[in-house]
């Protein structure tokens, strides 16, 4: 019967929340993070995040549902961050509408997972190398230090604020029917187009910041490029039992040794 | 070095190392941002962007997914880009040097940021019966500690670097005893290796990736020989 009646209630067009309640939510959401830790992870960012929504509910600050919404919501949660405002725009939009306790439970449980996959995939394993390979090919090209700064933080942010934003419109208006925008195309097919991109953008940019950091007259220049290439297939080849700045860390210790020392 | 000669640069230590994880999340922590704003912070941007440039190449490797273990690389590139903008640019091993003390800064900080995720749960665990009865005071508290924590964090890990390396660098390459040009060459080497490998394990997933990566390569080693 509740279950019944919550599913009416989500037929019904979600009623937009008010636009300073919106920003709030919005502006805290770059801070969702803030108290991140091993037990309860991103759980009171959640909560956090989702305070200015919950006072319209009935009763206000002081209302028994306020408490018991903020009291389910500080719980354990998972989810990438960018797009953590997908889980709190639901979760605000379900306890407005008044969604049963239980189903919010669950559907909570159910949430965490796809978001932060998707969001690993398409952010930390796409995106962010993509920007990082665009800055270090306009690095290796010659570009001055501003306009390698502004060419990475502004693709990247256009990306990362972007995801923010769609996330929260796209989770209040559609509250427990999240799901189908997460199988939108641009998320299923983008890690796969950026990473092809980011893919020949890093075969661009290494060799031409490789050549820039070794500066004018190129000295070395082909055993450099040969010794990268070595090193970079054995690092490929071994690198998941090693990880590659561990490595950088040991070999410059006995280089700075020799060097020193001798 | 007196403590105010280094404040600008723990507070911008400060402020990119909580860009991290805590706030904003808009990678001005990404070392190609943080070790230039360093550089010009000390007056010379372009030696700031070379060390970026070098810590970019190692920070592509790491992809800082949710509870892992990484280095921070925020406050380790401003130390890094401030020790080798400073004044030793052009001395043989100064780039070696401020990178290696980049690096320990990187694993120290990333240790520190483990440390605070414990001292968040412990707190979190102090205020659970609050948090479980919906007190939104015990919510925006733990956030604002959280935050405040990781802001002193990041600007005390660069305060105790600065402390460290400033002297240590400049001793360290007065001993220097390699030609320049063999010491900049292998550093080159090292974090050029390391970034062909990241690309190759990130990407080996995407179809075409390693053929569009030798393509990319071509195009690269052309650009380089015709510039």
């Amino acid at each position: 019967m509740t279950t019944g009646s919550a599913l009416d209630t989500r037929k019904v067009p979600a009623a937009p929340l008010p636009v300073g309640t919106w920003m709030r939510i919005f502006i805290r959401l770059f801070a969702v993070q803030g108290s991140w830790n091993y037990e309860t992870l991103l759980g009171n960012g959640i909560a956090f995040c989702m305070e200015p929504a919950l006072r319209l509910l009935p009763g206000g600050r002081a209302g028994g549902k306020y408490c018991e919404a903020i009291g389910r919501q500080a719980r354990y949660f998972n989810a990438h961050p960018y797009f953590a405002g997908v889980a709190v725009g639901a979760l605000a939009r379900a306890e407005l509408d008044g969604v049963p306790p239980a189903m919010i439970e669950r559907f909570r449980t159910a949430l965490g997972g796809p978001l932060g996959s998707v969001g690993d995939r398409l952010v930390w394993a796409s995106w962010l190398p993509l920007c990082s390979l665009l800055a270090l090919g306009a690095f290796g090209y010659g570009a001055r230090p501003l306009l390698v700064i502004a060419i990475f933080l502004t693709t990247y942010n256009v990306g990362h604020l972007f995801l923010r934003a769609w996330g929260l419109r796209v989770g209040l208006n559609k509250g427990l029917r999240v799901a189908d925008a997460l199988a939108h195309p641009v998320l299923r097919r983008g890690p796969q187009v950026v990473g092809s991109t980011a893919a020949l953008t890093a075969g661009i940019a290494i060799p031409l910041a490789a050549s820039r950091l070794i500066g004018g007259g190129r000295f070395l220049a082909a055993e450099i490029i040969l010794a990268a290439m070595f090193g970079g297939v054995l690092f490929a080849r071994f690198g998941g039992r090693l990880e590659g700045w561990r490595m950088s860390l040991a070999i410059l210790v006995l280089f700075v040794l020799f060097s020193v020392i001798r | 070095m007196i403590f105010l000669d280094i404040l600008p640069i723990v507070i911008l230590g400060a402020v990119l190392g909580m860009d991290v994880v805590t706030f904003p999340q808009a990678m001005i922590s990404r070392p190609i941002v943080a070790a230039t704003a360093a550089g010009a912070f000390i007056g010379n941007a372009p030696a700031g962007l070379v060390m970026g440039a070098i810590l970019e190449l190692l920070a592509l490797e790491m992809l800082p997914f949710g509870a892992s273990r990484y280095p921070e690389w925020g406050s380790a590139s401003v130390v890094g880009g401030a020790l080798y903008a400073a004044r030793w640019e052009d001395r043989p091993g100064a780039l070696a040097v401020s990178l290696l003390a980049a690096l320990v800064t990187a694993m120290v900080s990333g240790w520190s940021m483990v440390k605070l995720r414990r001292l968040n749960a412990s707190r979190a665990a102090a205020l659970r019966d609050r948090l479980d009865s919906g007190s939104a005071d015990a919510v925006i508290g733990l956030q604002l500690f959280g935050l405040t924590a990781d802001l002193f964090r990041g600007g005390a890990v660069t305060f105790v670097a600065m402390l460290v390396f400033t002297p240590l660098v400049p001793a360290l390459v007065a001993r220097w005893a390699t030609d320049e040009r063999y010491s900049r060459a292998a550093v080159v080497a090292v974090v050029a290796a390391v970034a062909s490998g990241a690309v190759w394990k990130i990407f080996h997933s995407v179809s075409n990736a390693r053929l569009l990566f030798v393509a990319g390569l071509v195009i690269g080693a052309i650009l380089v020989v015709a510039r």
